[in-house]
């Protein structure tokens, strides 16, 4: 049965394996611990901070598939993404592992966007091992979308800070003791007028919002059925926002509400309202949810992801900010 | 929920400005930077052979050299974080503007990247200034040519 | 003599508290509130009110970037006044701001010795 936007996976893709890097900076999470590779540098040894941004993702990837005794020409397809232009980083690590590529942009919702056409495939039978995920670098994209890195600017309490991370999952057919992909939402670009992006929290809660509404009536779920309803990078503010958004619609918000880019430097006031970044969702969707799913305390998640749809000439032209957001459902079966 | 009752809800839930806190700091910042310069003007006036009028010339330039350590060092976008205008409103801020994106886009070469982009934030000061002064001092022209006023 | 130190703190200080209200409450850009000082240190000078400011405030007032709008403007009416209107342009382009071309001159500096880096 066709329904807008709503898709159910009966064959059940597992997420057989993930790979997690982070920069220096990200030795401040509190799931430090859990990312598989942490590097000294922010530009890993390497010119430029583009190349650093290619060298995490392919890092990643590589790290996804050694988990699972593969090599990239075992994989069948490569679906990531990140938020430079052009996804220069994600097209240049693609060139070096060799995987049929297909980049994604969903901006900072493209770890779960990633994950629902790797899963697509599966379904389809036409892929059993795809590479999916999303990253982001720090400094690549402080400066494409704000300021020069070493520019004084002030930056409000609403404002974010972009992770230097990348995180991809190995997507196979079913497999029994793994997290599974049941079914998905994909979002539609929302926006209520929010023009200021140094408060993306705010202009990304209605997103996230509509999708979690959608998915709950579309897929006939209540909050509770969750062991845990994770956002993606909606940012102490925009958390707030949408907790109320959803609460309006009577869902009923308890502990197991959470948020990726609130928690991913804990309470550090420095951080301002938290981390954000496509690299942000992906870092913790694949080790916290992942390890949690696989240690038994979570069986059946769902994870929203959050993306602004702006670039700094919309901004400079005058527009507001769109948003999106995708859901996906992982049960442990 | 409509754009406006969004817009009142983002109004109540975001945290405030802290407007006497930046307020305060602006000045605090803005004053010290201000009153450093005062000093290197002394300086200037006391071992060197400037006057008041003329030491604000190399009193500048030396701000702005401060401002490239500062900023060099990764210092100055924790003075901007905590003072707010009191870091951008003097010469340094300018100068952190400039300085910031050349080391940038440093990525890019010299010539390109550097050279192209130096002025990103700061080319609007530039345009508006010497584009002020030029409407302003049209203005004035006129006026003592018609004899409203006298230089 | 400490007096002017005084005022220079104060006037400063004062001037970027302008510039933080055009921050916050206001709600403008750095880029778009550094150049409505620049033009109202222009505006000023064209009253003849900013150089009476240098004299009381000194540092003060030549720190803040609205002593770029005055030192343009300044340049431009002393040539208008010798020359008639065409001084208007050739007393702009006279005046060399020594913050513009500090500020490209370490620019270039920097980025050679420099690098970015994404601390906080």
């Amino acid at each position: 049965m066709v329904a807008r936007g709503l898709l159910t996976f009966k064959t059940t893709p597992s997420i057989v394996a993930t790979g997690v890097t982070a920069g220096p900076l990200e030795k401040k999470s509190p799931f430090v611990s859990q990312f598989d590779k942490v590097y000294d540098d922010e530009r890993c040894g390497l010119k430029t901070n583009e190349h650093a941004h290619a060298k995490m993702i392919e890092d990643a990837c590589m790290i996804a598939l050694s988990k699972v005794d593969s090599i990239p020409s075992d994989a069948d397809f490569l679906l990531i993404g990140d938020l430079v232009n052009q996804m220069t980083p994600s097209n240049f690590s693609a060139t070096t592992l060799g995987i049929p590529y297909v980049g994604l942009f969903s901006a900072c919702a493209t770890s779960v966007s990633s994950l629902v056409m790797a899963a697509l495939l599966t379904e389809a039978g036409m892929s059993t091992c795809a590479v999916a995920g999303a990253a982001s670098q720090h400094n690549a994209i402080e400066r494409q979308f704000r300021y020069p890195v070493e520019y004084g600017a002030q930056k409000p309490e609403t404002a974010q800070w972009t992770v230097t991370a990348a995180g991809v999952a190995t997507v196979t057919p079913y497999k029994k003791g793994f997290p599974s992909i049941t079914c998905a939402t994909i979002g539609c670009a929302t926006d209520l007028g929010m023009t200021d992006p140094l408060n993306m929290g705010a202009a990304m809660a209605p997103a996230a919002a509509d999708t979690l509404t959608r998915h709950l009536a579309g897929h006939g779920t209540k909050a509770s059925d969750y062991d845990c309803i994770m956002t993606g990078d909606l940012g102490k503010t925009g958390f707030e926002l949408y907790k109320i958004l959803i609460g309006n619609t009577g869902v009923d918000v308890k502990e197991n509400f959470r948020d990726a880019g609130a928690e991913f430097y804990s309470d550090n006031p420095v951080f301002l309202s938290g981390a954000s970044g496509a690299g942000c969702s992906a870092a913790v969707f694949f080790t916290e949810i992942i390890e949690k799913m696989k240690a038994g305390d979570y069986k059946r998640v769902l994870l929203i992801a959050t993306g602004a749809l702006l670039s700094p000439m919309s901004f400079q032209q005058g527009d507001t900010i769109p948003c999106i957001a995708h859901a996906v459902e992982l049960t442990m079966k | 929920m409509d754009e406006k009752k969004y817009a009142q809800l983002e109004q109540q839930t975001s945290p405030k400005t802290p407007l006497l806190r930046n307020v305060i700091f602006a000045f605090l910042t803005g004053g010290t930077i201000c009153l450093i310069g005062q000093f290197i003007a002394l300086f200037y006036m006391t071992f060197f052979d400037f006057t008041e009028r003329t030491a604000s010339n190399p009193t500048v330039a030396t701000m702005v050299f401060f401002s490239m350590l500062l900023t060099g060092f990764g210092q100055y976008k924790k003075i901007g974080q905590l003072g707010g205008a009191g870091s951008a409103v003097p010469i340094t801020g300018f100068g952190n503007a400039v300085i910031s994106a050349a080391i940038e886009h440093k990525s890019e070469g010299y010539v390109l990247g550097v050279g192209g982009n130096m002025f990103k934030l700061a080319g609007a000061v530039i345009l508006f200034g010497v584009f002020s002064a030029f409407v302003v001092a049209l203005i004035k022209t006129i006026l003592v040519k018609f004899g409203v006023i006298s230089w | 003599m400490i007096s002017i130190f005084i005022t220079s703190f104060i006037v400063g200080g004062l001037i970027c508290v302008v510039g933080q209200l055009l921050f916050d409450v206001a709600k403008l850009t750095p880029a778009h509130t550094l150049c409505i000082l620049v033009v109202t240190g222009s505006v000023l000078d064209g009253f003849g009110l900013y150089e009476p400011l240098i004299d009381f405030a000194g540092a003060g007032a030549t720190i803040p970037i609205t002593s770029f709008g005055n030192a343009l403007t300044h340049g431009a009416m002393a040539e208008a006044e010798k020359h008639g209107l065409i001084g208007v342009l050739t007393g702009m382009f006279e005046v060399t701001s020594s913050g513009i071309s500090s500020a490209i001159l370490f620019g270039f500096i920097a980025a050679l010795i420099f690098k970015s880096e994404g601390k906080i």
